[in-house]
């Protein structure tokens, strides 16, 4: 079979919903930035595909800022998670509740 | 097409190699060695010290600045490498537009550098506190100068010197 | 170009992805997430080869793996505690977490094979040869702006996160110390 376009979106979806099952299910606020790093990755990689399939480098520029948000995000979310686990000795999401109610 | 999948083709070739040689050592080294474990041998080495705790201890909050500070320029270099290609087409548009994004991402590490992130030194060191004042007046005869330490070192004024309360 | 080696090959990459990436979410052991996570970072590099992508290829491995990863092992390291030697952690909710993602896939699929009809250019137009000088000519064309941006918004990620994890900031507590 030849590999077209759907394999590589299929395989980014595939990507996307594992990221998306981590995020929903997982405690360890480290476990949930990788399913994150990991949706981020499976949206690249659809950009990519497209960018291919329509010649056009547009998508591969979008691939680069993505690229640069998340490692913004990763450096600035684990900061947060780091200054939380000094506060509260955890980093499990459900026991950070501070702010409910 | 044709070109770069060949190229990455020799990566691939290597990488293939590579695991095939690492895992084909795992396996052969299972199937050829004897497997008679014990806690001694199931220690982790640390040369010949009793190994105490675990190993996944907690690191210093500085090496995250440090590798923050590296992930930054890292992605700094990333904009930039396409940037030097095409330099000679652009010319000083081009130049000035990479130095605006080099200047302010240096605000950013003169800021680090400002507040102290990247000084490497312990907040409390720990120096052992030794009487050295009795070797700093040492004269210019040793021999001398020995005689009045060891009258000096007797407990009597021993005593009186301020030795380190460990 | 679609040979049986090359599909093999892509297969490969593929199943690497997809089974990394569940160990990242199942793993019961946060270093072996972090592994997952470099080996789902090496594959989808590989595809990126594959779409003819030769740049973004080396800047995963470069960003990726050379810096998120490292900052995600540096949080790994910076955050348990040193009595707590299992680096454990368990799941929460994960009968309708799974459902609600499950569905979700199937929307994705179903719209991907069956409703999407998508815009393609002939094969003979596609990308093809290194892409980085036209990555280049975008950066200083249409895209200055943004790259301007691009360091402002790092300049503030480096700023906010070093001010966040300093260790010996004063911290104003409820007993006013």
């Amino acid at each position: 079979m030849e590999i077209g376009m759907t394999h590589y979106l299929a395989l980014s979806a595939f990507m996307f919903t594992t990221g998306v099952i981590g995020v929903l299910t997982r405690r360890n606020a480290i476990v949930i930035f990788m399913s994150i790093e990991l949706m981020l990755n499976a949206v690249n990689l659809s950009l990519v595909t497209f960018s291919h399939y329509l010649n056009d480098v547009q998508g591969q520029m979008l691939v680069f800022f993505v690229m640069t948000v998340a490692a913004a995000e990763a450096a600035v979310g684990l900061a947060i998670v780091i200054s939380m686990f000094r506060n509260k000795q955890t980093i499990n999401i459900d026991e950070i509740n501070i702010l409910k109610y | 097409m044709e070109n770069t999948i060949s190229e990455f083709g020799k990566v691939f070739i290597f990488l293939a190699l590579g695991v095939v040689l690492v895992v084909g050592g795992f396996i052969t080294s299972r199937l050829l060695r004897p497997f008679r474990p014990n806690t001694e041998k199931m220690t982790t080495y640390e040369c010949g010290e009793e190994p105490v705790g675990s190993s996944w201890v907690q690191f210093n909050i500085r090496f995250y600045v440090i590798a923050l500070i590296f992930i930054i320029f890292d992605v700094e270099i990333l904009f930039l490498f396409p940037w030097a290609t095409i330099y000679k087409q652009l010319g000083t548009f081009a130049l000035v537009e990479a130095l605006i994004f080099i200047g302010i991402l240096l605000v950013g590490l003169a800021y680090a550098w400002v507040k102290g992130d990247l000084e490497w030194v312990r907040p409390n060191p720990n120096v052992p506190q030794l009487p050295t004042k009795k070797f700093e007046k040492m004269p210019a005869r040793p021999e001398a100068s020995l005689l009045s330490l060891v009258e000096s070192i007797t407990p009597a004024s021993a005593s009186e010197s301020s030795l380190p309360k460990v | 170009m679609n040979s049986l080696a090359y599909q093999i090959i892509f297969y490969l990459f593929a199943a690497i992805i997809v089974g990394s990436a569940a160990l990242v979410v199942i793993s019961k052991n946060i270093i072996h997430s972090a592994f997952g996570l470099l080996f789902t970072f090496f594959g989808v590099a590989a595809i990126y080869v594959y779409l003819n992508a030769d740049f973004i290829a080396v800047t995963q491995i470069v960003v990726y793996v050379g810096g998120i990863l490292v900052l995600l092992l540096f949080g790994v390291m910076l955050t348990n505690k040193i009595t707590q030697a299992d680096l454990k952690t368990e799941t929460l909710n994960p009968v309708p977490g799974l459902l609600i993602t499950l569905s979700v896939l199937a929307m994705l699929l179903y719209t991907f094979y069956f409703r999407a009809k998508w815009v393609t250019v002939p094969v003979d137009q596609q990308l093809r040869g290194t892409v980085v000088e036209p990555i280049g000519i975008a950066t200083m064309t249409t895209y200055v702006l943004p790259f301007e941006i691009v360091s402002i918004v790092l300049m503030v990620a480096l700023l906010g996160a070093a001010y966040i994890a300093r260790a010996d900031r004063k911290v104003q507590t409820k007993e006013g110390k």
